[in-house]
């Protein structure tokens, strides 16, 4: 499966030209006709949508009009693409509740009816998110056991023992000295980070690094500098001028260097290129800070991540950490290294201190799956996950990069981004995938760069061949009507024309 | 004798050329001379006036190379002293009910902030169970990306409604609601009015904000508002400027670090003469003040729709996870797209929405509960004030109270003593925890909380043990 000649194989095709020229065109005509309503809107000739301030006139506006003109006049438009709520487990097949708008998205009303759509937008690697079977029945036991929540941070009264019994299934899984964990990914960025680096620091992070560790990293107070995206010449070049020049101004010497970079990126589908960092790491004694949320149970032959993909010590990485709400199906974060790091950790984040302790039956439900993953419940039933999760991201990639769609990312990556480039085919793709049975997510501007909007698949162990096939077929002929197949590098294919021997 | 020793005929055509050059002179047009004027100025400023900038000598590889191998970077961490109260922590093992267990000793739990004791509750664990079996557990996505469940619109619905306000938006965890919300409205140039005594998220909220910010004396108005005629006047001179700027006051409805409740009903007066919007955070007042547990609004009979945001969490009374706000379409709509705790984390597990619906329900039904609270805050408030050798902060009806002991006797390390006696006496309370970079770190204090199945015999156990305390303490 991840033979070392496919290992760093990642492709980016450069968008072609015309691609590029008509998606300006098409937001520069977005523009025009954004700023020709807003100026009815202004007259009184349009009526204004949307809620009024109940404040007096007089007080300053909440919001300035131009940072909401986007919002008015291009979002709004392809609103009903996102958001869509759900009405059942977030499994391989989901259902989508249907809402429909009488006044183009400004408002919406349920029909009440649902449509069953096989579900290619949720982070769901592993297949865990699932409302029977041994892991939710372990949640369902842990919620009579010990109630719902602890109403107290762990510094408090929150600490519970199956916190710990947590933490140490994670050390153990990880291959780590300690592990703690906290209950939401997001937070435990945005509040460790500061912990750990405070001003007179450097932190070098990936230019696409997620929203999370750029505001722990602003809040840490430390000085940062950005390098491309996974390119390790710029990353060696920032290193050496760093140290060479030190503080900007004084020119003391830098307290650390810390590099923060992702496993797997979930806008790209790319994965670090971690020997080299490791490299780069020991040649100028920096840190290293890996955030493996997409990454940790999604790759690897044994499920544990970059680490475990690019067979590295875990020792080599400063600090691990990873969330367990993509491949374990539950909630929450986790922070991994050394002893005298968690116990820092334990001491000083502003996590530990002051927010409420996680909840029985999301630690439960990670404590289960953590065991199948391991194989510690006496089945294969995590390592047949595994290479399932492998087999279908293989399967579905290499079908469509034949097609001749441009696919981004690393081959191995369950995170498969398909350009689509002009913003209306974002709301195009999306609405005639549900159509056809297949709920997929469409990103646009400002997660991705203007020009580059992509429809990103997230493939899951529990998605069987046929729903596979299903969803290709959809693609196939989504793709056809709305013409999304760019590529200039590889022809373009009907679904048809693939001959199914190759695939096996 | 450069003219002398010229001939007579290039005299006469230096002359010629130089009698031109005059002309030329007076047939220019007047910009053209202006920038010859100035240019000649330039050049004149650039050889003579300008200060020499020092030549930095750029440095060569082999010291570049000397420079990287001699620099030697601090340890990741410093080490832990390890004993540490956050590395000493006791372990429970079983629900945080009105009783607690602790290695398998159960004790009167006065420490969770489990004020009307739904952890446990029957109904709760009930629905949440249900929600398990038809959601699983994780949500497994952000609210963009079919990450909302029905029963999240549900819950949003139901808080709104509760407070009677047009929306609510729900958050993964206490935390980040309060410290993603204010950054999405307050920017660079806005200005923040905030008490000194609020807590640890709000003041994170504020820092990711980037604005100025007021910081006024804990419930002091005449300090809020010098501050806010200071700013008056500051708008005076550039009003432009004042016309983008938004303004903010920032308050808590029952303050964590106190136990007081904020003066609101002024508060709101101010609003209208100053022209700026109130936050409150009611994470300690949700249920457990008002007569049906509807908050600080509620106690001071002030019409919600003057209140611009009011923001708590689910993770004390409520007995659940998370945190929501509600407030206006108009202002509560604008952080699905901007705050960033929602957007880009994933949403509550459903299993925590549902517990929370229920709680709201049972909130709903028994509206008693409230009454009762209150009461019996004050019936504790009394016998603690009884007790001498403590000093009790709090107000009369929070059913949160900080204990100390008076003046320089009040240490950690007395007061976990005190904690620590109390335990072998099978009654659990905790010191209150801080970080030290706290914007005012409170005196040292046990944070006392009542639940409201807490009966009054077992009020007078607590005092019991509590003047035992002193007596072996001290």
């Amino acid at each position: 499966m991840t033979n070392n000649f496919t290992r760093d194989h990642e492709e980016f095709e450069q968008i072609p030209r015309l691609v590029a020229v008509i998606t300006v065109l098409g937001y520069f005509v977005l523009n025009i006709l954004g700023w020709f309503r807003d100026f009815l809107r202004h007259i009184g000739l349009e009526k204004k949508k949307g809620a009024k301030d109940p404040n007096p006139e007089d007080f300053v506006p909440l919001y300035q009009s131009y940072e909401c003109f986007y919002t008015r006049n291009m979002y709004t438009r392809i609103r009903d693409v996102f958001n869509r709520p759900i009405g059942s487990v977030a499994a391989a097949e989901v259902d989508v509740i249907e809402r429909l708008s009488d006044d183009y998205n400004w408002s919406f009303r349920f029909t009440g009816k649902k449509l069953h759509a096989i579900n290619l937008g949720s982070y769901n690697y592993l297949g865990f998110s699932e409302n029977r079977g041994p892991c939710a029945q372990a949640a369902i036991e842990s919620i009579k056991n010990y109630g719902v929540a602890n109403c107290a941070s762990r510094q408090e009264l929150g600490t519970q023992r199956f916190h710990q019994e947590l933490e140490s299934l994670l050390t153990q899984y990880l291959g780590v000295e300690d592990a703690i964990a906290f209950g939401m990914g997001f937070a435990t960025n945005a509040l460790n980070i500061p912990a750990i680096a405070r001003k007179g620091d450097l932190i070098i992070s990936d230019g696409l690094n997620h929203t999370s560790l750029i505001l722990g990293i602003r809040l840490s107070g430390a000085t940062t500098q950005t390098f491309k995206h996974n390119d390790m010449k710029d990353l060696e070049r920032i290193l050496r001028e760093s140290i060479v020049n030190g503080q900007p101004r004084h020119h003391r010497p830098w307290r650390k260097i810390i590099i923060v970079v992702e496993g797997v990126y979930s806008m790209e589908g790319s994965i670090c290129r971690l020997p080299e960092i490791i490299a780069l790491k020991k040649k100028y004694k920096a840190y290293l800070y890996m955030d493996e949320a997409h990454s940790i149970g999604a790759i690897g032959s044994h499920g544990k991540g970059v680490v475990d993909y690019w067979n590295t010590k875990p020792d080599d990485i400063d600090i691990h950490m990873g969330t367990f709400t993509k491949s374990f199906g539950s909630a929450g974060g986790y922070i991994a290294g050394r002893k005298k790091l968690i116990e820092h950790i334990r001491t000083y984040s502003h996590a530990d201190c002051y927010t409420a302790s996680m909840s029985a039956p999301v630690v439960h439900q990670i404590i289960s799956s953590l065991k199948i993953v391991m194989g510690i419940d006496g089945t294969d039933n995590g390592q047949k996950r595994i290479q399932q999760l492998a087999k279908n991201v293989q399967y579905f990639r290499r079908h469509l990069v034949d097609m001749g769609f441009i696919v981004y990312g690393n081959d191995n990556s369950p995170v498969v981004p398909v350009l689509i480039y002009m913003p209306a085919k974002i709301a195009a793709v999306n609405r005639e995938m549900l159509k056809r049975g297949c709920a997929v997510v469409t990103v646009g501007f400002p997660a991705t760069s203007i020009t580059e909007s992509r429809v990103r698949f997230c493939i899951s162990a529990a998605h069987t061949r046929e729903m596979l096939d299903h969803a290709l077929r959809a693609i196939d002929e989504v793709g056809h009507l709305v013409s999304l197949r760019y590529s200039v590098r590889n022809p373009h294919r009907r679904l048809v024309e693939l001959n199914p021997q190759d695939y096996e | 004798m450069l003219l002398s020793s010229m001939s007579s005929v290039d005299i006469e055509s230096l002359a010629t050329d130089f009698y031109g050059l005059i002309q030329s002179f007076y047939h220019a047009p007047l910009y053209h001379i202006i920038l010859e004027i100035l240019l000649f100025f330039a050049v004149m400023w650039l050889l003579f006036f300008r200060k020499p900038r020092p030549i930095e000598k750029k440095l060569t590889e082999k010291e570049k190379q000397e420079l990287i191998d001699e620099w030697q970077p601090e340890p990741l961490v410093p080490t832990v002293d390890p004993n540490h109260p956050a590395l000493n922590v006791r372990i429970l093992d079983g629900p945080v009910g009105k009783y607690i267990t602790i290695d398998n000793e159960q004790s009167l739990n006065f420490a969770s902030l489990n004020f009307l004791n739904f952890v446990g509750n029957e109904r709760i664990q009930s629905k949440s169970i249900q929600a398990v079996q038809k959601y699983g557990v994780g949500s497994c996505g952000p609210r963009g990306f079919y990450g909302t469940i029905d029963i999240h619109l549900e819950l949003e619905e139901r808080l709104a409604r509760f407070f009677g306000c047009e929306e609510g938006i729900i958050y993964s965890y206490g935390f980040s609601t309060i410290a993603s919300i204010i950054p999405a409205y307050s920017k660079r140039n806005d200005v923040i009015f905030v008490d000194e005594g609020v807590h640890y998220a709000i003041q994170k909220g504020i820092e990711a904000s980037r604005s100025n910010i007021k910081w006024f004396k804990h419930n002091d108005l005449d300090d809020l508002e010098r501050l806010l005629i200071e700013q008056e006047n500051l708008d005076k001179k550039n009003i432009k400027k004042a016309r983008a700027t938004r303004r903010f006051l920032i308050v808590e409805g029952l303050y964590m670090n106190y136990g007081d409740l904020c003066p609101l009903p002024r508060m709101v007066e101010l609003k209208y003469k100053y022209k700026y919007r109130i936050f409150i955070d009611e994470s300690v007042s949700f249920g457990t003040i008002g007569q049906t547990g509807r908050g600080i609004t509620e106690y001071y009979n002030i019409d919600r729709q003057q209140i611009d945001l009011i923001s708590s969490t689910l993770e004390y009374a409520a007995g659940s996870i998370g945190g929501f706000a509600v407030g206006s379409s108009f202002v509560v709509d604008h952080q699905r797209l901007s705050a960033q705790g929602y957007c880009f984390s994933a949403s509550l597990p459903p299993l925590l929405a549902a517990a929370a619906i229920e709680a709201l329900n049972i909130m709903e039904e028994n509206s008693d509960l409230f009454e009762t609270l209150m009461y019996k805050s004050e019936q504790l408030h009394n016998k603690l004030i009884a007790i001498k050798g403590y000093i009790i902060q709090g107000d009369y009806l929070s059913p949160l109270k900080h204990i100390r002991l008076p003046n320089e006797f009040n240490t950690t390390g007395r007061l976990e003593s005190i904690v620590h006696f109390a335990q072998t006496k099978h009654i659990t309370i905790t010191v209150a925890r801080y970080l030290q970079d706290e914007h005012v770190l409170p005196q040292p204090s046990i944070r006392l909380i009542l639940n409201v199945d807490i009966t009054e015999e077992e009020m007078d156990f607590l005092c019991a043990v509590l003047q035992e305390a002193l007596v072996v303490t001290i």
